[in-house]
């Protein structure tokens, strides 16, 4: 049984607050041959600029340090690649730093740039990441890919991460999905949606117009999951600015308060131990009395059907900015589905709905910008950028671009950022011509969770806009 | 075997200094990348060569495996809070209090308790994967065991709950976790795989 100390569980306090004033994001492709790494973060920089009205030399000279997400060095045959970037970014001698951690990080990469700003050390920090994956076959990726799992105890078992990762959804699909025919028409459900939203986003490479049906008849990958099921594997670059107060309200009126926490679990899923469920403010231990009864194999927690560091980021997160109850206090989330299932089981560990009973946040039409049932708008939408199923997963980019997306929402732009018709030609794209503007009306906070493999790593991130910050919880 | 494969490096450790024997790179020519319009694009860059690595400590493991054992760890230390705590991965340190753990054989104890935790059944593979697709991954469940190992199920279809028993792979072992495979309790010696046995 693992138990954690006090000083273990102490909710993070910052010696001063932090915003975003600005993100940008590259195009994202499967591939992208005609673009050396170095054009591609240019791209995210310059867009970043341009949103504050700002040449990328003005933001430059802002900024007093860099971090930068890029994961698979592997895959380019290029060590130190983040000091490459910081090169053609032209941004020596300003000190810098590389962050891995799998696929939470982008997320990580904000984080370790927010402390740097919550600490006094730097005013303005960069957070860049990217990914390419497109420089080996596809065999030769999930190769590498398995390699960030534990080389001498899953690594040899078929070099396929997908095999690691999916005994969680097996366990999942069984103990908590009952194997009902329903459970996998909502999993299926996910993938339409995030797919259709990706639609309407001019960097994302996976829109599609598809049904339940198509999903459900597409290659298995891993009884239950489909191809459908499985996120993309992408290529592009994302980037944010992270500043203090005065620098912040000097580069825009309206900075978003950002805090971001982290968790972890075990590399291996294999060594996972047994421990109480821990709770978020809006659960009680009433919450979770006799749940192995009412979900019979689901004894363990974490088990196979939890994201514990999921759970404890959004413990400190939640904690730390006074969220009690993400669907009330939040406007909307970018999850990282890049699983059906796995979307669902996070649902569960940040709280959107109690462990076994996520499927009622998609069932209920709530996690959709306007509900399907009701036609209202959706209680708290998730993946308006299509997601990693139908956006983007460029590794390193991807916990960086699902806050520039919450931002550009809460900044009420969503619409001028993703309905430019010159973005769309420029990304050599056509607009569709019933183009939706997903802009979530009102909008004033919202979180990001960006999370590695079998949930090695997870972030949270928190935004909220200046004139609704929640009071923090816990001192 | 062709002269390279003959050539390929091989490593002997002397007084705890790698002695390397034998090529451990080949060169090839790299080729240029051309698009539809006739323009270069890139190019390849062919590399083949071979890592060493070391089992530190885990080596009685991996060792183990091919004498048919199931060698785990155990904290026996009375200061923490996990004594007693077997772990299989075996650890070579408990991750409470990071004393050295205690090797201990399961061997008895996985033959007479392991149990599908959970699986899949896995329909592609990455490079150089050397197991016969679909990969049946499970994890098992042993009494008095507190993590839940990961291997693959070598005869018959997955179940939750199954009981399973370890084969190893004695006769020709690899040293490296293939050498450990899963059978459902009941299976005949006729049905292993090739070079592998009860123990």
């Amino acid at each position: 049984m693992i138990t954690f100390s006090d000083k273990q569980l102490k909710v993070p306090k910052m010696s001063k607050p932090v915003y975003m004033v600005t993100g940008g994001c590259s195009k994202f492709d499967r591939s992208m041959p005609d673009k050396r790494t170095e054009e591609i973060c240019i791209d995210a920089f310059t867009e970043a600029s341009q949103f504050l009205g700002m040449k990328p030399r003005e933001l430059k000279d802002y900024i007093h340090t860099c971090y930068y997400g890029h994961f698979a060095d592997h895959f380019g045959d290029q060590l130190l690649g983040e000091a490459v970037i910081h090169d053609r970014l032209g941004l020596d001698p300003l000190g810098n730093i590389g962050v891995k951690t799998g696929g939470a990080t982008g997320g990580s990469t904000i984080w370790e740039a927010y402390k740097t700003v919550a600490s006094g050390y730097s005013d303005c920090t960069l957070a860049m990441g990217w990914e390419r994956m497109d420089e080996v076959p596809t065999d030769e990726g999930n190769h590498l890919i398995s390699c960030a799992a534990d080389k001498d105890w899953e690594t040899p078992l078929g070099h396929i991460y997908t095999g690691y990762y999916a005994v969680m959804a097996q366990k999942y699909w069984q103990v908590y999905g009952k194997e009902e025919a329903s459970f996998r028409r909502t999993m299926a459900e996910i993938a339409v949606k995030n797919h259709n939203y990706a639609l309407m986003n001019p960097h994302a490479h996976g829109g599609m117009r598809i049904t339940v049906e198509d999903v459900l008849n597409s290659p298995i990958v891993a009884y239950p999951l489909r191809a459908l099921d499985a996120c993309l594997m992408s290529v592009g670059a994302a980037c944010a600015i992270l500043c203090d107060e005065k620098t912040a309200y000097k580069l825009t009126d309206t900075p978003l308060k950002i805090d971001v926490t982290a968790g972890s679990h075990t590399l291996r899923v294999a060594c996972r131990r047994d421990m109480e469920i821990p709770l978020l403010p809006n659960e009680t231990k009433e919450t979770y009395r006799e749940i192995d009864k009412r979900f019979p194999g689901g004894e363990r927690y974490p088990g196979f059907t939890g994201f514990l560091a999921a759970r404890m980021a959004a413990y400190y997160a939640y904690n730390m900015t006074g969220i009690h109850d993400p669907t009330e206090d939040l406007d909307l989330v970018e999850l990282h589905d890049a699983f059906t299932i796995s979307d669902i089981q996070t649902y569960e560990d940040i709280g959107i709905r109690p462990y076994g009973e996520g499927r009622t946040y998609v069932e209920s039409g709530d996690c959709y910008h306007t509900n399907p049932k009701t036609g209202e708008p959706g209680k708290l939408p998730a993946n308006l950028s299509g997601g990693l199923l139908g956006n983007m997963h460029a590794v390193g980019a991807t916990g960086i671009m699902q806050v520039v997306e919450v931002g550009q929402h809460l900044w009420n732009r969503w619409g001028e950022m993703h309905g430019d018709e010159e973005k769309w030609k420029r990304f050599g794209r056509e607009k569709p011509k019933d183009w939706k503007n997903l802009q979530v009306k009102g909008a004033k906070r919202g979180l990001a969770i960006s999370h590695a493999g079998v949930g090695s790593h997870v972030t949270c991130t928190i935004l909220q806009h200046p004139d609704h910050v929640l009071e923090r919880r816990c001192d | 075997m062709s002269i390279e494969e003959k050539n390929r490096g091989k490593v002997r450790v002397v007084n705890n200094r790698y002695k390397f024997e034998g090529n451990f790179h080949y060169a090839s020519a790299n080729s240029p990348m051309i698009n539809e319009n006739g323009k270069l694009v890139g190019v390849t860059n062919p590399r083949d060569m071979t890592y060493v690595h070391t089992y530190g400590g885990e080596a009685v493991f991996f060792e183990s495996l091919s004498q048919g054992k199931l060698v785990a760890s155990r904290c026996d230390n009375d200061d923490c809070r996990s004594k007693g705590s077997i772990f299989m991965p075996f650890r070579i340190h408990c991750p409470d209090c990071l004393a050295r753990a205690t090797q201990v054989d399961i061997t008895d104890i996985a033959k007479k308790t392991g149990k599908i935790y959970s699986f899949m059944i896995c329909e592609r593979s990455g490079a150089f994967n050397t197991l016969l697709k679909p990969i049946k991954f499970i994890n098992i469940e042993f009494e008095g065991v507190v993590t839940i190992l990961m291997g693959y199920l070598s005869v018959g279809t997955p179940v939750m709950g199954m009981r399973v028993v370890p084969i190893f792979n004695t006769k020709k072992p690899t040293y490296t976790i293939l050498d450990l495979s899963w059978v459902p309790e009941g299976t005949k010696k006729k049905d292993l795989p090739k070079n592998f046995t009860f123990g």
